[in-house]
């Protein structure tokens, strides 16, 4: 049997790449190391009755038109807004977060009046920047050294999207996308704790600090998505983020795809210069007319093709593509709720992000030991407890806690983590939230501690880079994976990319899988039945 | 509630609220600025009738207030707003706006000044950081006051008898000035301004004197019928006397995400209020340049056959080029005719050709109209007894 194509990987873009193209009556088969399917979007019972996200653990890249394309509400996929948010101060404070308008100016305003409403022209400037970037997410980047008509004519969209600007705001924008998101902060902002919490989205998944040049972009990343049109708002997937694979497995099953788990992909077969399947680490051949590879540009190029078979100059792109892991992960059955005295009673804060740094020095120092090779010794965490919210994943009254932690090293001074480094970092996460919840330990049923070396082993990300890929302007648009192959091709026909290392970038957001998609169907000249792209606001 | 546990109650109540809630028969509420605002209190017709009748009174608490005070206090202003506030008497209100660097107004409002170096600023948006960028360099300080002033707005052909029979002489009382009354061992300020179009007053307090004040001003203005209002009244009102809203007649500049949402004073039909010749004031250079070339869009009032409101209605020129768009309309009791508030492309201010699409509910069932506008000066409604010096006795 021949495939029209073979899908390594069933994380969410292999698998939302696989359902469109069975949808327009390819036969496809999606290879899965693991024995589930969900790459970094999962939902894993790794204690009895509880349900971990234990890699990607909140939704709002995701895109409405694949969810609407692909019926994925059909196929059992709910997004879960959330309320709140905080974080907490030494000495026994906080700064909280409100989804209404007021009582989040009335928050802000009882740490500075000035903030208050300086926030509302900051959510107005970055808002103009996802106005701009947002239609760009799923359209294949043009080559500019190409003088194709599609290329062409693509330059020419967004030569007109810039031409829209004011020079002020053209301006605005470039310095915006180069700039450190603690320079772009303090342009609006004056207390401490309020830069802190909006710089959480400019560092997560990524290793710079927020004084990096380069790290504002990562906020607008994290900013652009939406739930259900409310930009810049997140939620849970009800079930956890396995469900979001979940449903794009069964709407892949209704299209007559198949996936093969349990047997990861040795090599790529490349015969005469193409792509015709795959070996599996079991011997198994998966034949195909095209292959296309949701793993990571490296892992792809480095591990399961054969060099001989690449450019030399591609090869040496790839080895320079920018992967470091800079995160790990605590996820944390809890036998109760946890207790934040600093917070009121009734406080909605508990139903978001949860973060103990309450200054972009003490982030930056964070990244500091991350620099000589350490894990940070006061670590930012971005925690969430996703039952205060989801009936679903626990039984009544327990709760699962996702930590999400920075900084993490892919490897501790140079050498590979050791058990006892992994225990000695989940131990400083835990007393770090026990000194804001106290009792919080007592309260521990088990903890499952993800460092970069268990998410590349288990998940398979290179460095354990939850981007495939970290969100520098060097690595974007028609530069990422790397010039020249921005558009989802590989220097090997058939062979295609479609994950996060490609254009616009990770998140669970399947535009990569949609756009590899797009651009396989197009070749095969197949009719290509995608939602236009929503309009922003 | 405390300084913690704010978030329990996001609308904040308004000094008057222990009034205005026992009065507000229908539970209509609405926000505005964080609070809780009767939209209203039991039948528009009659609190709109009361506005043009007799006595009319609107909660206006929630309205942004900036307090300006400083040797340099005039000379701040002249270079924030567009217009002369150094030339504002003590003692004097004015209407005025202020824009950005690229002359696209930010806000429009009211400029008190109760002394030399002391202004007030009325306003519906937020500005605290643009207010404290553009003091840099003057002698001023700039303090956000909205919770410590609480005001009324008293409106309509009888609300001089009212503040009369409560104490309050203000028979010689121009429009755009104020005086101060004692009232309970504190003091009450009273200025001939308001939204309606008509004549009125607003009357300004410490929050303390709310309630107290609140019933006496009502058992004064009993035999002219005195009513509260809400802002369903009132907007039908200020459609009436031609008046427009910020983030609702057009977006301020901070707020568009779009950049050619944003409109300059030219474009609002408020380039009256620019002294060019006062030195020079944030926008100053960009609304030149508009001067000399021209502006893109044009507010207009517009009268609109038959009855029927044109809300939210696009406008084309020979019905089928799309040339604007209805920002406030309304059937108008006191005009007895449908007007609208509009911004037009600059080209079709004149209104030659110009055609209003209404979709027209008829029993569930919208029904599409293709009307010919008339552009006419506004205030749609007018009355002498607004401007009479001193107004009428009833």
């Amino acid at each position: 049997m021949i495939y029209d194509a073979v899908i390594i990987g069933a994380g969410h873009n292999g698998l939302v790449a696989a359902c469109y193209l069975a949808k327009a009556g390819m036969k496809v088969c999606v290879v899965e190391k693991n024995d589930w399917v969900g790459g970094a979007a999962v939902s894993r019972s790794l204690y009895p009755g509880f349900t971990y996200s234990n890699c990607s653990y909140v939704s709002s890249l995701f895109r409405p038109e694949i969810m609407r394309d692909l019926e994925l509400p059909k196929h059992g996929l709910q997004i879960l807004p959330y309320e709140g948010g905080a974080v907490f101060t030494e000495g026994g404070g906080y700064l909280g977060m409100f989804r209404d308008h007021d009582a989040n100016r009335r928050e802000f305003a009882r740490h500075s009046r000035h903030d208050a409403e300086a926030y509302d022209r900051y959510s107005r400037d970055v808002l103009r920047f996802c106005r701009f970037i947002r239609p760009m997410l799923m359209r294949t980047p043009p080559d500019p050294s190409s003088f194709k008509p599609r290329d062409i004519a693509e330059l020419i969209w967004l030569g007109r999207k810039m031409g829209e600007m004011s020079e002020r705001q053209m301006a605005d924008m470039v310095r915006f996308w180069t700039m450190s998101i603690s320079d772009f902060l303090d342009e609006y902002f004056e207390h401490p704790v309020i830069k802190a919490y909006l710089a959480v989205s400019a560092i997560i998944g990524t290793a710079l600090g927020p004084m990096s040049p380069g790290s504002a972009y990562v906020l607008l990343h994290h900013y652009m998505g939406d739930v259900d049109g409310n930009v810049g708002a997140w939620g849970f997937a009800r079930g956890g983020m396995g469900s979001i694979t979940q449903a794009l497995a069964r709407s892949l099953a209704a299209a007559g795809g198949e996936i093969r788990n349990g047997s990861g992909v040795e090599s790529v077969i490349v015969k005469n210069g193409h792509a015709q399947g795959v070996v599996l680490s079991n011997g198994d051949e998966v034949r195909g007319k095209r292959v296309i590879s949701n793993m990571d540009v490296k892992r792809t190029f480095l591990k399961h093709v054969a060099e001989d078979q690449l450019p030399g100059d591609f090869v040496k792109r790839v080895k320079a593509f920018k992967i470091r892991g800079s995160s790990g992960k605590l996820n944390i059955a809890l036998d109760s709720a946890p207790v934040f005295p600093a917070l009121p009673e009734g406080a909605p804060n508990l139903k978001g992000d949860l973060h103990f740094t309450d200054s972009i020095e003490k982030m930056e120092r964070a990244y500091d030991d991350w620099k000589a090779g350490h894990f940070s010794r006061d670590p930012f965490q971005d925690v969430m407890i996703p039952t205060m919210i989801d009936p679903t994943m626990t039984p009544p009254g327990k709760h699962f806690m996702s930590c999400f932690v920075q900084y993490a090293p892919p490897k501790i001074e140079g050498r590979e983590w050791s058990d006892a480094d992994r225990d000695a970092f989940g131990q400083t996460c835990l007393d770090q939230i026990e000194k804001y919840s106290p009792g919080f330990k007592n309260r521990v049923l088990h903890v499952e501690v993800r460092t970069p070396r268990e998410l590349e082993a288990e998940v398979g990300l290179t460095e354990g880079n939850i981007f495939q890929g970290e969100l520098t302007f060097d690595q974007l648009l028609f530069n990422r994976p790397v010039p020249g192959y921005a558009q989802y091709r590989s220097p090997i026909k058939g062979l295609w990319m479609c994950g996060s290392s490609t254009h616009p970038g990770g998140g669970v957001m399947g535009a990569p899988g949609r756009n590899a998609a797009a651009q396989v169907l197009r070749e095969a000249k197949l009719p290509n039945r995608m939602s236009d792209a929503y309009a922003v606001l | 509630m405390n300084d913690l546990t704010h978030f329990e109650v996001p609308l904040r109540q308004t000094p008057f609220h222990a009034r205005t809630a026992v009065l507000n028969k229908l539970n209509r509420w609405g926000p505005w600025a964080g609070y809780m605002t009767a939209l209203c209190f039991g039948d528009e017709a009659m609190e709109h009738t009361a506005i043009r009748n007799g006595a009319s009174v609107y909660d206006l608490c929630p309205m942004v207030k900036y307090r300006v005070t400083g040797a340099e206090a005039a000379a701040f202003l002249d270079r924030l707003t567009i217009r002369n506030a150094g030339k504002l008497p003590v003692g004097s209100v004015h209407y005025t706006v202020w824009c950005d660097d690229e002359g696209r107004v930010l806000d429009d409002g009211t400029l008190f000044r109760h002394g030399v170096g002391d202004y007030l600023i009325c306003c519906q948006e937020r500005h605290l950081p643009w207010l404290l960028a553009s003091s840099a360099g003057y002698d001023v300080a700039v303090r956000e006051v909205t919770e410590e002033v609480a005001a009324l707005s008293l409106q309509g052909p009888c609300s001089a008898s009212v503040l009369d029979a409560a104490g309050f002489d203000v028979w010689g009382l121009k429009p755009f000035r104020m005086v101060r009354f004692a009232f309970q061992g504190g003091k009450v300020t009273v200025s001939r301004t308001g939204f309606t179009g008509d004549l009125g007053y607003e009357l300004w307090m410490e929050p303390a004197q709310a309630l107290p004040f609140w019933d006496h001003l009502f058992a004064s203005g009993a035999p002219w019928g005195i009513r509260p209002i809400g802002t369903d009244a009132l907007n039908l009102a200020r459609i009436e006397a031609g008046f427009i809203i910020t983030n609702m007649d057009f977006i301020p500049a901070d707020q568009a995400l779009r950049e050619d949402r944003a409109r300059s004073p030219f474009e609002l039909g408020l380039d009256w209020m620019i002294d060019w010749d006062k030195g020079h004031f944030t926008g100053r250079r960009a609304l030149l340049a508009e001067k000399e070339a021209g502006s893109d869009w044009a507010l207009v009032g517009l009268d609109v056959p038959g009855n029927i409101s044109a809300e939210g209605s696009i406008l084309y020129h020979g019905k089928k080029r799309e040339a604007g768009f209805v920002t406030a309309a309304a059937w108008s009791p006191s005009v007895k005719r449908s007007v609208a508030l509009a911004q037009v492309e600059a080209k079709y201010r004149k209104g030659d050709d110009l055609w209003v699409e209404i979709y027209a509910l008829r029993e569930l069932q919208y029904v599409k109209l293709m009307l010919p506008v008339t552009v006419v000066e506004r205030p749609f409604f007018n009355p002498a007894r607004k401007r009479a010096t001193p107004p009428g006795r009833f």
